[in-house]
């Protein structure tokens, strides 16, 4: 009995990749281990104190008033100095150098916010110490909701990157592989439809996700209590829609490349930008306005803003549109415009 | 006369290279014929062409009596092919990849079959990675059997492999040609093709230089033993055409080949010409006339070179 062929090829690709530990470790273990590393060294925890230098050199005795009132402001780490600070300074290790003499001196690098805010903080503290009053009467009040943690932050992005790399390279790559081992030859020489073919890359991707998705949803919830506000069948659809544009450009860059070095170097050329500039570890928001259009037509940057708008403010489909639309966009020019340059011996 | 191959004219130019210059080929159905040549003569080109994967740049193809531009489809599905190199996938069991083969073909063998056949049946669940070369290479066979092709292509199925893989494979060719099935296979092994084809086709720098039934290239060499021989000072031509016996005369390499028919007439007449002239006999062998030295003859080169 004939064995159904896109079942085969589907398979075959299945099998392939999980033959090869070291693939399955940057697809499922990598990201893991990354979310974890990083929700560990942005985890919640009080503010930093501002490390800040007393000169106790030329005016022992002011130096000391102001060494009592520094030590017993918090957030504050106080250092004292005999003599020069400006390496520290520099170096970063204090944010603000203090001299205290007949007047008080601060140096500090004013285009550094930490160094600003320590000046601030020191200064409140001395002159509320020599008897200022405040003339106004506040209440501070702490708000940490749910969802603007780091983390909360990190985990779509993490998911949008793998989706992304596991399209690139588990297509692009493999693609390219084939066909210096000559083996797309040999499938050419069959009547193996090609069509099928290539669906059985984008069926291999599919299956991947009802693994890798709730994996790192999974795990992103028990480790660190990430939840998903929006629909699970929407962030689901997302995804796909992702993969099938990250496949399409996978294909594009496999298309004509001769050897793996290629399309290694195509691979990492396409998707550098996009770590960088598509909102994986931290918001787009901080390049500049003029840069923001470009960023936005960055295929990563419509599918991380897309996750993070089911995942954290639980947006609707409606809400989603314009970037599914690019998506879906880039999925039809990366798949047509990959087809008409492949080569398939 | 039914013709499985039918080509006329082939032309395959790249851009600096011509590797197929004019080349006319006929294989008949149920036979199987050979294309021996030296690497590069242009015979894995004409081969891929014929396999409808190379285009070629002038002259007519016709295959099992049909078209590549018009009747892709339903040639791939009647073909076998095994290509010069292939490395299927590495984690992959024998058995899984020949399914995976055996699902492009509308009809073919069982994987169980052909397994047997090729006696890969013990190896079914290893990886190709761990498979020998000669093993690798039965495996690559399989998949071109397991359609069960009408056309049989082998491009050099056993250059690299130890005498007793070839041997096997040998025979996994024969008993498909024992089917009625007709093979094209290229090799530049002369006693692979004297073993296996009904037909040889002898290829040099993309031409077909001779062609005929083993026997009959050897028999057109004249004599069915041959004398290779290098003399110190080195005779003339002549001098050893005269002797009694000697049918032809060429160059091969430093030395003389004679073509004689009878070792005892001509041996003695050579040492006593050499002792007669006080000439050094630095090398002095005989052999059955083959396959090589039609090749020799033609072109006054080795096959392998």
């Amino acid at each position: 009995m004939r064995p159904n062929p896109l079942w085969e090829l589907t398979l075959a690709r299945l099998r392939m990749f999980f033959r090869e530990p070291s693939a399955v470790f940057w697809t499922f273990g990598f990201p893991l281990a990354l979310s974890v590393a990083l929700g560990v060294a942005f985890r919640n925890k009080p503010p930093d104190p501002v490390a800040v230098g007393v000169w106790s050199g030329p005016d022992a005795f002011a130096a000391g008033r102001v060494l009592e009132v520094l030590r017993a402001t918090p957030g504050v780490k106080v250092r004292e100095y005999g003599g020069s600070s400006t390496r520290d300074l520099s170096t970063g290790k204090i944010a603000l150098f203090v001299r205290p003499r007949e007047r008080i001196e601060y140096d500090f690098d004013p285009t550094r916010p930490e160094s600003r805010l320590a000046r601030a903080v020191v200064d409140d503290a001395l002159q509320r110490a020599a008897g200022r009053a405040d003339a106004l009467a506040t209440t501070d009040q702490p708000v940490m909701a749910p969802g603007s943690r780091y983390i909360d932050f990190l985990i779509p992005g993490l998911i949008g990157m793998n989706i992304m790399s596991g399209s690139m390279w588990g297509i692009g790559y493999v693609v390219v592989e084939m066909r210096t081992r000559k083996l797309l030859k040999r499938l050419m020489a069959t009547p193996m439809s090609r069509a099928q073919f290539l669906w059985s890359f984008v069926l291999m991707r599919a299956a991947f996700f009802f693994l890798e998705l709730p994996l790192l949803l999974l795990f992103g919830w028990l480790a660190f209590g990430v939840g998903v506000q929006g629909s699970l069948p929407l962030l689901l659809g997302l995804s796909f829609l992702g993969a099938l544009a990250f496949a399409g450009l996978g294909l594009l860059v496999a298309s004509r490349a001769q050897n793996t070095q290629t399309v290694s170097g195509l691979i990492n050329l396409v998707m550098l930008p996009m770590f960088i500039g598509s909102g994986v570890f931290f918001s787009t928001a901080r390049f500049p306005d003029a840069l923001q259009p470009f960023l936005r037509a960055l295929p990563l940057t419509a599918l991380n803003d897309s996750l993070r708008a089911v995942m954290i403010d639980g947006a609707g489909p409606r809400a989603v549109a314009v970037p599914s639309a690019l998506l879906a966009a880039v999925t039809v020019a990366g798949f047509t415009l990959a087809l008409r340059l492949f080569r398939w011996r | 006369m039914d013709l499985a191959i039918r080509c006329g004219g082939l032309v395959k130019k790249y851009e600096e290279v011509t590797a197929v210059d004019g080349l006319d080929l006929s294989v008949r159905r149920g036979e199987c014929f050979g294309l021996l040549g030296p690497n590069g003569a242009g015979k894995t080109t004409t081969v891929e062409v014929l396999e409808g994967l190379i285009e070629p740049t002038a002259g007519d193809v016709e295959v099992l009596g049909m078209r590549w531009e018009n009747d892709e489809r339903a040639l791939r599905q009647r073909l076998g092919i095994s290509l010069q190199e292939t490395h299927l996938p590495d984690k992959l069991t024998v058995e899984e990849v020949l399914r995976l083969f055996r699902s492009f073909f509308a009809q073919g063998r069982e994987v169980d079959e052909v397994l047997s056949l090729v006696g890969l049946g013990e190896k079914r669940r290893a990886w190709t990675e761990k498979l020998s070369g000669g093993q690798k290479q039965r495996l690559a066979v399989a998949c071109a059997l397991v359609s069960d092709p009408e056309l049989l292509f082998l491009d050099e199925p056993t250059t690299g492999l130890d005498p007793q893989s070839r041997r096997q494979l040998w025979e996994v060719v024969l008993g498909f040609k024992s089917r009625g099935r007709t093979v094209l296979l290229t090799t530049h092994y002369m006693d692979e093709a004297q073993r296996l084809c009904d037909r040889v086709a002898v290829v040099d720098r993309g031409k077909v230089i001779a062609l005929g039934t083993p026997a009959e290239l050897i028999a057109s060499l004249g004599g069915q033993q041959v004398i290779e021989v290098a003399l110190d000072p080195a005779p003339g031509d002549g001098d050893l055409r005269s002797l009694p016996g000697v049918r032809r005369v060429s160059h091969a390499g430093g030395a003389f080949s004679l073509g004689v028919d009878k070792l005892h007439e001509t041996l003695p007449a050579l040492l006593s010409l050499a002792q007669g002239r006080g000439a050094a006999v630095t090398q002095l062998s005989t052999h059955h006339a083959t396959l090589e030295d039609v090749f020799v003859n033609l072109t006054g080169r080795q096959l392998r070179e």
